[in-house]
């Protein structure tokens, strides 16, 4: 090492060369502020208006320094995953690591270039701060570290869904998403920070980051028993829920939000169906209450009812009319989104923890209200929406203009209906997507092409279908057109359909935001077809009741009313589902559970009264 | 041996007593305790007690999520926190079989080489302080913070880089900052003749530090020393060119030796060293412009990431000497334990309990500011 000029003994005179120093600016710096790096991890920025509140940088947090402090008077939505809770930093634990503004699901959170605060004893609080845009004393000192790719600890994709090409599902029901693989699924669930967003979003409440979480860590028999505690139609939410989760997650309001559905989705393929019962049986009351409870319909609303209340010990009978139990999900949603074989899978675990379910028995004709009334403790009304609306615009009585609901239950039930080689679908929701892509199936495998128009009332940006649904009813070559009023359906002079006449919308809303549709009488369409298909909503067949109970009933709009137990004014007579809520089929599994607990609480009561 | 429990001296008949020293004492960077028995100013023998530091971080890191500890191991050596991160992270990134990007170790490497740079400055300017060279200590201080305000650009903290995680590190550098690297470079390389001639030349110093707390090779090998101690005694040893990890392959540097094992010995090799470190910190700033490609391999979410099963070691050359990170993982989100090597831990208690004995009471800062031990390491 002949760098360095030393000597063993050193030298007397070399330090005398620092002298220089005397001449020559000090080494040490002037201690005068400056601002800190582009980069400097100071004092926390909060933009507000970004921040949803989920709580994830607490959770990251490796000091517990960030607490959630609730700000009344801030939006909260569980709807679109906003808590009116912003974090709070107590600097007397931080570290200024930046894990939180790394981590952080909507990049609201950032330190800033400010690293400045001294305090007196009496102001020691003010180590505990809730940060805003502007930082810690008010004045912007510029961003420091911020969210950035480099750092950025949250995963925005999505893992990708193998589906069935357009081109090998356009001429049969075949289920078109494959669901993950045990691979898919991991990485999908790890994506999840845990905010449980999902889970105030979920009518039902789902504990999907629970399920998520045991997914992640291989423990599905746990992610099906998470699932089980609030929802018996796993398999059908696993297909064709409405994922209101998925909406609120705080992953999407960046990325992709977590594929919730596909995941629970696969919890419940991956585990056999024996596991599944037996899972679904753990905490069944063994002994019989001696209580029977009969219930009218047999959909998401009247088995989840049937379900929780005979795992309570309650004999449940369910009364359904049509051959097949399952209500819309089977004769209203096509297979090629919901196999009936899963569907099944979903109704042998109910009926396995004792529920007695009648198909093919129709109240009102086959057994009577009254008889049931007699006969049973408590009765719940859960008949769905079964009527399909009509638009009453000219000759819609014609023979060839069709419910879509009536349509839909037809195939599922195989009758023949008569395909035609062309239909146009009146309506924008997905019940008119389901019908025009079952229709355009049964085209094909008949006639070897399909010729379907859906005509929607709103612009494509506002259509009340899933997205996903329009874009595969597209990639099925279904014509869509978007802001077209019906106006009449055409007949010639022989009686025979011709097709449907109609205008464009200019607006749908009045200025009170009543339904009021406004056309531009100027653009004028023919479509014409064989058929014409009306998918604008359903009613509930209530005729049942006969008409002495529907008088003594309460209605609100057409839908029962019912009090926060799901009781309507007659005190035997209990109601959920569709025909209380509206259509969905999630929403459909909270009432049940609704309904079924307020039975339960009555009946306990009931019996210690007595 | 901490005060609450220090039991009254009973003196025998002798001209032996007792003299607590420290825990606060200039002599090393933070809390650190020797109980030295006297006889006149002649050490009969010495106790070292590195417990006044002692923060729990290996019992810590058990409860904290695996990206959670890399907020706290750079607190483990303050002076040198660079180590720490990488070492911790390469043993994470092995636990989960994480391939670091080339670019990322690069990175890397030149932090860790600028950590050395700034560590050493920083035991030369105490150094000095301990012969009362107190200019020198400014000057190490005030030059040391050069490479911090590097080390502010590129990690957003001066101290504390919390920088490198498992997978990489946390920002790419900045635009033309390898320019301003070259000029610290050229700015430190520049002071190097001035501290020579008010340091290491200076006879004040050579005369103090001359044959003191001398160790021989072999008792090196067998106190555990690691480092710019091990190399004073003649033994060429080094983690970065014995057991390459990061890009060290691809690097030229020599490794420094000396022969005396002693104080002065030791700090001559760092001496070396510094210019050793500058060599590789210019060979990354020509390498890093033409190596591409991500700056972190990404990890799984933070949050829920479950390593496999299983244990590692690694182990990197600091400032101080070998550090090691034995890592073990039960397959949860957190370390089932994990135990840090901390090369001070062998400097500041056997080797500085064995050189001190029989040496005088006024060479005891020399001694233990030679070995270059951090207090917070020995402990842990």
């Amino acid at each position: 090492m002949a760098d360095i000029p030393y000597k063993d003994k050193g030298s007397l005179l070399n330090p005398l060369k620092a002298l220089q120093f005397f001449a020559r600016p000090p080494v040490t710096e002037p201690l005068e502020p400056r601002p800190a790096s582009a980069n400097y991890r100071g004092f926390h920025l909060n933009d507000w208006e970004k921040c949803i509140g989920c709580g994830t940088c607490q959770k990251v947090c490796d000091n517990a320094a960030i607490t959630m402090v609730r700000i009344p008077g801030l939006p909260a939505d569980p709807a679109q995953g906003i808590r009116d809770q912003r974090p709070a930093i107590d600097y007397g634990r931080c570290c200024w690591c930046g894990l939180c503004v790394d981590i952080c699901p909507t990049a609201s959170l950032a330190l800033s270039r400010e690293y400045v605060h001294t305090c007196t004893d009496a102001e020691l609080d003010s180590y505990f701060v809730l940060p805003d845009p502007n930082g810690m004393h008010g004045r912007y000192y510029g961003h420091g570290w911020s969210k950035s790719a480099d750092s950025d600890l949250v995963d925005l994709q999505r893992q990708a869904m193998g589906e069935l090409e357009p081109s090998a599902r356009g001429d049969n029901f075949r289920e078109i998403v494959a669901g993950y693989d045990d691979q898919q699924a991991l990485l999908e669930a790890s994506r999840c920070v845990q905010c449980g967003m999902c889970f105030d979003a979920c009518p039902t409440h789902m504990h999907a980051p629970e399920y998520i979480r045991a997914i992640w860590e291989g423990r599905v028999e746990d992610a099906v028993r998470w699932i089980y505690r609030t929802n018996p139609f796993a398999h059908v939410c696993g297909r064709v829920c409405t994922h209101r989760c998925e909406e609120a997650c705080s992953l999407g309001h960046r990325g992709e939000p977590i594929a919730i559905r596909w995941l629970k989705r696969y919890a419940m393929d991956a585990l056999p169906p024996e596991r599944v019962k037996a899972i679904a049986a753990e905490g069944r009351v063994a002994t019989p209450s001696g209580r029977r409870v009969a219930i009218v319909g047999s959909g998401p609303a009247g088995l989840t009812a049937a379900f929780d209340l005979a795992k309570r010990g309650h004999a449940v009978t369910v009364f359904e009319g049509l051959p097949e139990p399952g209500g819309m999900p089977r004769y209203g949603i096509p297979e090629y989104r919901l196999p009936y074989a899963r569907l099944d899978q979903d109704i042998d675990v109910i009926r396995s923890v004792g529920v007695d379910i009648r198909c093919s028995t129709w109240v009102g004709t086959d057994i009577t209200l009254e008889e049931l009334r007699r006969d049973f403790d408590a009765v719940v009304l859960a008949l769905g929406l079964q009527f399909g609306r009509s638009t009453r615009i000219p000759n819609s009585d014609h023979p060839q203009v069709r419910k879509a609901v009536t349509l839909l239950r037809q195939a599922t039930a195989g009758e023949a209906f008569g395909t035609p080689r062309s239909a146009v679908v009146i309506g924008g929701g997905n019940v008119a997507m389901d019908i025009a892509r079952t229709l355009a199936r049964l085209q094909r495998r008949e006639y070897g092409a399909a010729r379907v128009t859906v005509t929607a009332l709103e612009a494509r940006s506002h259509f009340l279908a899933d997205a996903i649904e329009v874009l595969e009813a597209a990639e099925e070559e279904i014509e869509i057109l978007d802001a077209r009023g019906p106006r009449e359906c055409v007949v010639d002079g022989a009686g025979n359909l011709v097709g449907l006449r109609s205008w464009r919308v200019k607006s749908i809303f009045d200025a009170q935001g009543r339904f009021a549709p406004v056309y531009d009488e100027s653009d004028e369409r023919l479509h014409e077809a064989e058929m014409v298909v009306e998918a604008i909503g359903q009613v509930a067949d209530t005729a049942l009741l006969g008409e002495a109970l529907t008088e003594r009933l309460e209605w609100r709009r057409g839908r029962l009313r019912v009090d926060a137990d799901g009781r309507t004014s007659e005190p035997w007579l209990w109601a959920a589902g569709d025909m209380v809520n509206g259509p969905d089929v999630v929403h459909a599994v909270a009432d049940g559970h609704r309904v079924a607990a307020g039975i339960h609480a009555w009946l306990e009561q009931r019996e210690s009264v007595q | 041996m901490r005060p609450e429990n220090y039991e009254a001296v009973n003196h025998p008949p002798s001209n032996e007593f007792e003299l607590f020293f420290g825990p606060n004492h200039p002599g090393i960077e933070g809390n650190y305790a020797l109980k030295v028995k006297l006889n006149g100013d002649q050490v009969v023998s010495a106790r070292a007690d590195g417990g006044y530091l002692h923060r729990g971080f290996e019992k810590l890191m058990e409860g904290r999520l695996w990206i959670q500890n890399i907020a706290l191991v750079p607190r483990i050596c303050v002076p040198d926190p660079v180590p720490m991160e990488v070492c911790y992270s390469l043993a994470v990134e092995e636990l989960g079989g994480i391939t670091v990007p080339e670019r990322a170790q690069w990175i890397r490497v030149l932090q860790l080489e600028l950590s050395r740079i700034a560590a050493h400055l920083f035991t030369f300017g105490g150094h000095a302080a301990t012969t009362g060279m107190y200019s020198n200590m400014y000057w190490g201080v005030a030059d040391r913070d050069q490479i911090l305000d590097l080390f502010e650009e590129l990690s957003g903290g001066r101290v504390y880089h919390i920088y490198n995680i498992p997978g990489g590190v946390r920002r790419d550098i900045p635009t033309g900052y390898l320019e301003r690297v070259t000029r610290t470079l050229d700015y430190i390389e520049s002071r190097l003749p001035d501290y020579d001639n008010l340091f290491f030349t200076n006879q004040v110093f050579v005369q103090r530090a001359r044959g003191i707390g001398a160790m021989s090779q072999e008792q090196a090998l067998e106190w555990g020393v690691t480092g710019p101690n091990l190399r004073a005694t003649g033994l060429a040893f080094d983690v970065r060119r014995d057991d390459p990890y990061l890009v060290y392959d691809q690097l030229e540097f020599d490794i420094p030796i000396e022969q005396a094992g002693d104080a002065w010995a030791r700090t001559l090799v760092r001496r070396q060293e510094l210019v050793q470190s500058i060599r590789i910190v210019r060979q990354v700033v020509e390498r890093l412009p033409h190596v591409g490609g991500p700056i972190r391999a990404l990890i799984p979410n933070p949050l829920a990431w479950n390593l496999p099963a299983g244990e590692v070691y690694t182990r990197v050359e600091s400032s101080k000497g070998e550090l090691a990170y034995y890592v073990v993982s039960t397959g949860g989100d957190k370390p089932y334990r994990v135990h840090v090597r901390g090369p001070s831990a062998m400097h500041a208690v056997q080797v500085l309990e064995n050189l001190t004995a029989h040496a005088r009471l006024e060479d005891i800062a020399q001694i233990m500011f030679s070995l270059d031990a951090c207090p917070p390491e020995v402990d842990r």
